[in-house]
């Protein structure tokens, strides 16, 4: 039986909608006078940041809180903290203090697999986001988000996000959020296509249960939700894409394009956005973008998360230990397409 | 030929029997509630909030009823009715899986300062309601708390008694009772049975 | 000196002769060899080989004794049936002076279990700026003839065409590690679909294919001999065929891990499968033994690379990029080429004696088993099944990606100039 949140991919279906309908009623919390469960009462959960993200730590932290845990913040970002062996140190120290369970948040991919499954703790692990890797809590509350907007709060109730047609915008190559969503969309029966510049596109993507493609203008039409992926300036330095401006020409969302979307559709963002590349200013405060309701709905998320891996004996997601069969979802045989292309 | 089996569960009360009960329960939470007006129904999850829901529409053709013996306002008056999920309240949370969460409903006049019933269909060791009067507790403050039960099956483990009993059930440990209402179930009905794992030499 | 009498064992996998040891040549090899006091060892059933030769291992010393050491690197080569070595320049300091190469060569004399070679920097410091003083090592007591910046690839053209003209003064090669270097800049695994979805920084087959086309194109160009380290992609076999076809000068190698492993197991985030360069696919594994059979790939060279216990105990981009491989490389080779039918015993010999002997200039390294040739032999049981357990290793640092894994085969005796290093599979 499965401790740990790692990566999108090991959610079966019926754990993420599973997620999705707890999401639902932890949501509802918010309306309350007082805004906590007795949930994890007396267990103590780690937020280990590796890396700077305060929406995201303050968003795990809300959820333990909501759900009366003990919340310590490890904040081990800098200089020696961010050699190797400081992982195991840090983490078997953490083990050594009674921590029931570990958010972790790392610049490096993987660092959350290996944290659970190196034996250097007994811990459930939930994976902030690593690397480049993935981002689970991050696809869950957007297909939360989605399913809440497309479908409806209580209509949604069990329901996936079956024929949907989701869109994903922007620097694929370097987003834990893309390959996280990629993952738990499909699971979820949803059809997505990324758009990208071909530059921003990882080689491998063949295998990825999705479509592809380099026009943004053509899919906006065909699509329910456009979700817009933070583009950072320093990638133009690495010759990704010429200038600032030919990217917001060729893959920015603004009013016009927006326009073109259906009527129903919503426009979303992983945050922290960077308007005027990315997206204008326009779209980005238009009733139709979804920002403000991410986060939001992050907590009730994450919330979801915590009590079904904590709040028991044992887990109620059932999905396999990674140890026994690491991310399978898209294990294809091994595709040399590649390389005869040259 | 006697097919007799005493594992099979035996009804002990009958749709009719339940549709009666729950009419004696309205007239006294209207009796004791001087006429419940500011009576909130909650029901615990699943069958309880089924129900709840029962007892409003009772209670409203009670006091609702036109020249009705509690009737102030007139005609249609809605009684307040919702549910209220004690999963994570539960004192045996960690021994076993987390449990799929049920709704949490209340009505939007809130329960500050109200007379909340909370509906269940078994009352057993009492840990269900006490875990309910937690929940309560982090919704709002009530006026008064009573409890509203089809079955009252005995063995209480914690000092709780309900207000109003549909059937008081005399029952060993070695016992189920069983609920079933038509909107879970397809059915009303109270069965009695032996619990499945006694040993067949106890017949 | 003593004598000792091989009795029965298959040399070079064929039919069971007798091989007797005087001194430290081999006196004797026929059927029927009488003992006349010499110490029998019955190698029925095993299969004698020339001592085996390493072009390509990471002995640390000096400057990570933490984590190799000329002695127990040689060690390591005993037990893996290796009577020679070349030590690669990437210590701390950079063998790239006389004085380096001459203490690395002094050590391995010391060391006694095996002979050492050191290789030579190609540039002063590794940094493909300056060439070190070829010349100087070359003429110094360790002789040296291999020059390579492996860790770092030679990757300006010009430095490259120099050093591939230069060393043809004194009959020098140079080992090129072929990576191009902006190309890998933060690359962590291969490139493809694994690396896709693990999210780990993408090291491209071209980084390493671009280079080696590059590097036979200059040596046909100054007419230069040139020798490619560890190839592991298909596409560096295809070019490495065409030179060969056109007739340059060019020899390669293989890694046995290369010849085994694929990038599926970096799924598990275990920094153990981070090696230089990485582990490829199944495609590539396919080709690259195909091209070790039919002689397009010249040897198989270890890279024995060991690193300490903490620099693999970490998450993957944190660790250090490297395996050892001495003590298993014969088996993963029986397993992978031997026991598929690809190669014989004899095409083994080739592989990983007489051709690196040649291509290294491994003098009484690399020899035919026949009678006045230096006793340098290894002895091998290849019946024998076991799981790898890198507590048993010889070697400072068990970095090994085999630990559990079940491998054919297993060395029992290693021979240096006829003084046994290694009986019944202990260090002696």
């Amino acid at each position: 039986m499965m401790r740990h949140l790692i990566s999108a991919a090991d959610l079966t279906r019926d754990d993420a909608v599973l997620i999705l309908d707890t999401a639902e009623e932890m949501a509802r919390v918010a309306d309350r006078p007082i805004k906590k469960l007795p949930a994890l009462r007396g267990r103590t959960v780690c937020n280990l940041f590796f890396e700077d993200s305060t929406r995201t730590r303050i968003s795990f932290e809300a959820a333990e809180k909501r759900l009366s845990a003990d919340v310590i913040n490890f904040a081990a970002k800098g200089s020696s903290v961010s050699k190797g062996e400081s992982l195991k140190d840090t983490a078997q120290t953490l083990e050594a203090m009674g921590v029931d369970a570990v958010v972790i948040r790392h610049g490096a991919s993987g660092a959350p697999y290996r944290l659970a499954t190196s034996g250097w703790i007994d811990a459930p692990v939930i994976n902030a986001g690593d690397g480049t890797h993935q981002h689970p809590t991050q696809a869950l509350l957007d297909a939360f988000t989605m399913r809440r907007r497309l479908i409806g709060p209580d209509a949604g109730l069990g329901q996936g996000l079956d024929g949907k047609r989701i869109t994903l915008v922007g620097d694929v190559l370097h987003s834990r959020v893309a390959r996280s969503n990629v993952d738990l969309l499909h699971t979820l029966g949803a059809e997505v296509t990324l758009v990208a510049p071909p530059t921003l596109i990882p080689v491998g993507v063949e295998n990825w249960p999705c479509e592809v493609s380099y026009d943004l203008d053509s899919t906006l039409p065909k699509s329910d939700a456009v979700m817009m992926l933070r583009v950072q300036r320093e990638r133009m330095k690495a010759a990704f894409f010429p200038t600032e401006r030919e990217y917001s020409r060729r893959y920015g969302l603004d009013g016009d394009r927006m326009a073109r979307m259906p009527g129903h559709a919503v426009v979303m963002h992983p945050g922290p956005m960077v308007r005027g590349m990315e997206i204008t200013a326009e779209v980005a405060d238009s009733e139709r973008c979804t920002v403000v309701e991410q986060v939001a709905n992050g907590v009730s998320i994450r919330m979801a998360v915590l009590y079904l891996l904590l709040g028991g004996n044992e887990p109620a997601v059932t999905h396999p230990a990674p140890a026994t069969t690491p991310a399978t979802k898209r294990s294809a045989p091994a595709s040399a397409s590649r390389i005869e292309e040259k | 030929m006697d097919s007799h089996d005493s594992d099979a569960a035996r009804p002990v009360l009958e749709g009719p029997d339940i549709a009666r009960v729950l009419t004696r329960i309205a007239h006294e939470i209207v009796e004791r509630a001087k006429g419940a007006e500011d009576v909130v129904l909650l029901g615990i999850p699943t069958r309880g909030v089924f129900l709840a829901q029962r007892l409003a529409a009772k209670l409203e053709e009670i006091v609702g009823a036109p020249g009705g013996p509690g009737d102030p306002v007139g005609p249609g008056r809605e009684i307040p009715v919702g549910s209220l999920d004690i999963t994570m309240y539960r004192d045996d949370l960690r021994m076993h899986p987390p449990r799929a969460l049920a709704r949490t409903d209340i009505p939007s006049e809130g329960i500050d300062g109200r007379l909340v019933v909370l509906v269940d269909d078994v009352l057993f060791s009492g840990r269900t309601i006490r875990a309910a009067l937690d929940a309560l507790n982090d919704i709002g403050r009530p006026r008064a708390v009573q409890l509203a039960v089809l079955v009252d099956r005995g063995h209480r483990e914690l000092p709780i008694r309900a207000d109003y009993v549909g059937k008081n059930l005399p029952t060993s440990l070695r016992e189920t009772v069983k609920v079933q209402l038509a909107e879970e179930d397809g059915r009303d009905a109270v069965l009695l049975g032996a619990k499945p794992t006694a040993p067949a030499g106890e017949r | 000196m003593s004598k000792i009498l091989i009795r029965g064992a298959q040399v070079l996998g064929g039919e069971p002769q007798d091989v007797l040891i005087d001194g430290s040549e081999i006196a004797e090899v026929g059927q029927g060899l009488a003992a006349d006091g010499a110490d029998v060892v019955e190698a029925g059933g095993k299969i004698l080989l020339p001592g085996l030769v390493d072009l390509h291992t990471h002995l640390r010393e000096p400057g990570r004794e933490d984590s190799e050491t000329v002695l127990t690197g040689t060690r390591a080569a005993a037990s893996g049936g290796y009577t020679s070595v070349f030590a690669m320049a990437n210590t701390f300091p950079v063998a790239d002076t006389a004085g380096v190469v001459e203490q690395v060569y002094r050590l391995g004399k010391e060391s006694g279990y095996c002979d050492v070679q050191p290789i030579g920097a190609v540039t002063v410091g590794l940094e493909g700026k300056k060439l070190a003083e070829l010349g100087a090592m070359h003429e110094s007591a360790a002789g040296v003839t291999v020059f390579s910046d492996d860790g770092k690839c030679v990757d300006d053209a010009v430095i490259m065409r120099r050093a591939l003209e230069y060393v043809k003064a004194f009959g020098g090669v140079v080992a090129q590690h072929a990576q191009e270097p902006r190309l890998t800049e933060g690359a962590q695994m291969n490139e493809g679909v694994v690396s896709a979805e693990l999210g780990l920084g993408g090291w491209p087959a071209v980084a390493e294919e671009s280079i080696i086309a590059r590097d036979v194109l200059l040596a046909e160009h100054v007419g230069s001999r040139v020798h490619i380290c560890h190839l592991s992609t298909a596409g560096s076999v295809e070019i490495v065929r065409w030179a060969k076809s056109r007739g340059i000068d060019v020899t390669a190698e293989v890694t046995p891990h290369h010849l085994l492993l694929t990038d599926e197991l970096v799924r598990s985030y275990n920094p153990v499968y981070k090696v230089n360069p990485p582990l490829r696919t199944e495609r590539d594994v396919m080709a690259l033994r195909e091209a070790l059979a039919d002689g397009t790939i010249d040897i198989v060279a270890t890279d024995h690379a060991p690193h300490p216990h903490e620099d693999k105990d970490c998450e993957w981009a944190a660790a250090a990029m490297g395996m050892v491989g001495l003590e298993t490389a014969l088996s993963v080779v029986q397993h992978t080429m031997v026991d598929t039918g690809l190669l014989t015993w004899e095409g083994v010999a080739e592989r990983m004696s007489w051709a690196p002997a040649r291509i290294g200039g491994a003098a009484g390294h690399g020899r035919p088993v026949s009678a006045g040739e230096p006793a340098n032999l290894t002895l091998l049981d290849p019946a024998y099944r076991g799981a790898v357990d890198p507590a048993g290793f010889a070697s400072r640092s068990r970095n090994t990606p085999y630990e559990g894994r079940e491998l054919p085969g297993r060395v029992t005796h290693t021979w240096l100039r006829g003084r046994a290093t290694l009986v019944d599979g202990k260090l002696q």
